[in-house]
């Protein structure tokens, strides 16, 4: 009955601790990393049923975002453009591009073009883009830069903490809201400058962001 | 227990080289995880819907419906839309009526609404000066006339807002996309645009005349 374990099983207990420490620490930092939105919405970027680029058409030719997106000052919801504002050129500029044939087929049978979603808050968030827009946060503070890409990527967490970063300090984002559908533009004096007129503008216009549960949730 | 630590980091690595890393582009929906009503049985803007057989929850407008509620007393202009000035451009007899309607007063707060709005929707075929040179001409854009003639220079401000309202020629209708107070304002501006075409040194007010080098 003398050596029934080694010696060596007297560290066991030790060694199989900080086993099972160092596993826990590695799915703790699993999930922090993984269960965000940070992972599972930033990049998703769809197969789009018409290849459209907000590159060209916002970037290079300049559009307006307003031009598609119209009702995003009057109404809660920005639209999705439909099929006549796309024919508004296209019934002269690349008539018979192949890409094209969804958007043509809409136009003459009256059903919308099936795009496919990215940002979508969940169901229960009532955000409202006009009132985000009159009072000067600017399309790029959510969606990043439409302008610069070929196909939309979904490019910000859009989590309740991101929504609240710019609750709590609003000055440190809008701006004069004839610029914002302008996404390249930052305040020329840098962060200083921005600060100093957000603050300006909070004060002017007297913006509260709620931060309590009913300013976006009912 | 080496073997324990190679399970675990090869477990490591293989998560992460499936999971991948934050922010990489993907086609595949974002996972939620636990749903907590984050998608409920209710229809929102431009949705899908099960129920109606076009599949849209968005339902067009019934033919002959009346709009409701613009104003409480019959008889006023707004009622129904019964103002054919202020709504269509048009006189009582059916041509496109001169001048402004009461509605709107020309000031430069009209003019800048109306700069606004002509810089959207208008420019990018009509050019920032309203000549037809916008830049979707150098993308294949048919001949977009200038403003800068007699016809367009003579033509009636009502005549300027029923091709906004209806469109004309290959031109679409904006209805959608302006409000008619908003199209008036687009008018406005657009004769502004002409009006500035045909200036002479001798409308330029004096307080500006140094500025621009003229005396």
């Amino acid at each position: 009955m003398s050596n029934l374990f080694p010696k060596s099983a007297n560290k066991l207990p030790l060694q199989i601790l900080i086993f099972i420490g160092l596993t826990t620490g590695i799915v703790l930092a699993g999930v922090t990393y993984y269960a965000t939105p940070k992972y599972t919405r930033v990049g998703y970027a769809p197969t789009q049923p018409v290849p459209f680029s907000h590159a060209l058409h916002a970037g290079q030719l300049g559009m307006d975002c307003r031009y598609c997106h119209s009702n995003v000052e009057k109404s809660g919801h920005s639209n999705v453009p439909t099929a006549q504002t796309c024919m508004n050129c296209h019934n002269q500029i690349k008539v018979d591009s192949p890409l094209l044939a969804p958007v043509r087929e809409s136009y003459a049978s009256g059903n919308p073009v099936p795009w496919a979603k990215i940002h979508q808050a969940p169901d229960y968030v009532y955000f409202n883009h006009a009132v985000h827009v009159a009072r000067g946060v600017s399309c790029v503070s959510c969606h990043g830069q439409i302008n610069e890409m070929e196909v939309v990527h979904h490019a910000k967490p859009l989590s309740m903490g991101w929504c609240l970063e710019c609750h709590r300090e609003p000055e440190k984002f809008i701006r004069d809201p004839k610029l914002v559908t302008n996404l390249d533009w930052k305040h020329p004096g840098g962060d200083a400058g921005q600060l100093e007129q957000g603050k300006k503008f909070v004060h002017d216009w007297n913006v509260q962001p709620p931060q309590s549960c009913s300013g976006c949730h009912r | 227990m080496r073997y324990a630590y190679l399970t675990l980091l090869f477990v490591v690595v293989s998560a992460v080289s499936v999971l991948g890393f934050r922010g990489s582009l993907t086609q595949r929906t974002p996972l939620e995880v636990f749903p907590d009503m984050d998608r409920q049985p209710k229809y929102k803007p431009q949705a899908e819907s099960a129920f109606f057989a076009d599949g849209r929850s968005d339902r067009p407008t019934p033919a002959g419906a009346v709009a409701f509620g613009r104003t409480s007393l019959a008889g006023e202009p707004k009622f129904l839309a019964a103002d054919d000035h202020f709504y269509r451009g048009m006189n009582a007899d059916g041509k496109p009526a001169r001048g402004y309607p009461s509605e709107i007063t020309v000031d430069a707060k009209l003019l800048e609404r109306g700069e606004l709005k002509y810089t959207i929707y208008c420019a990018p075929c009509h050019g920032a000066v309203g000549d037809g040179n916008g830049i979707t001409k150098q993308y294949g854009m048919g001949a977009t006339p200038t403003y800068h003639d007699d016809r367009l220079r003579g033509t009636p401000e009502g005549d300027l807002y029923n091709t906004i309202t209806v469109g004309k020629g290959n031109m679409l209708s904006y209805a959608d996309k302006l409000e008619p107070a908003d199209r008036w304002a687009v008018v406005a501006y657009v004769r502004a645009l002409q009006r500035a075409q045909v200036g002479t040194p001798a409308d330029v007010a004096p307080a500006f005349k140094s500025e621009l080098g003229l005396k």
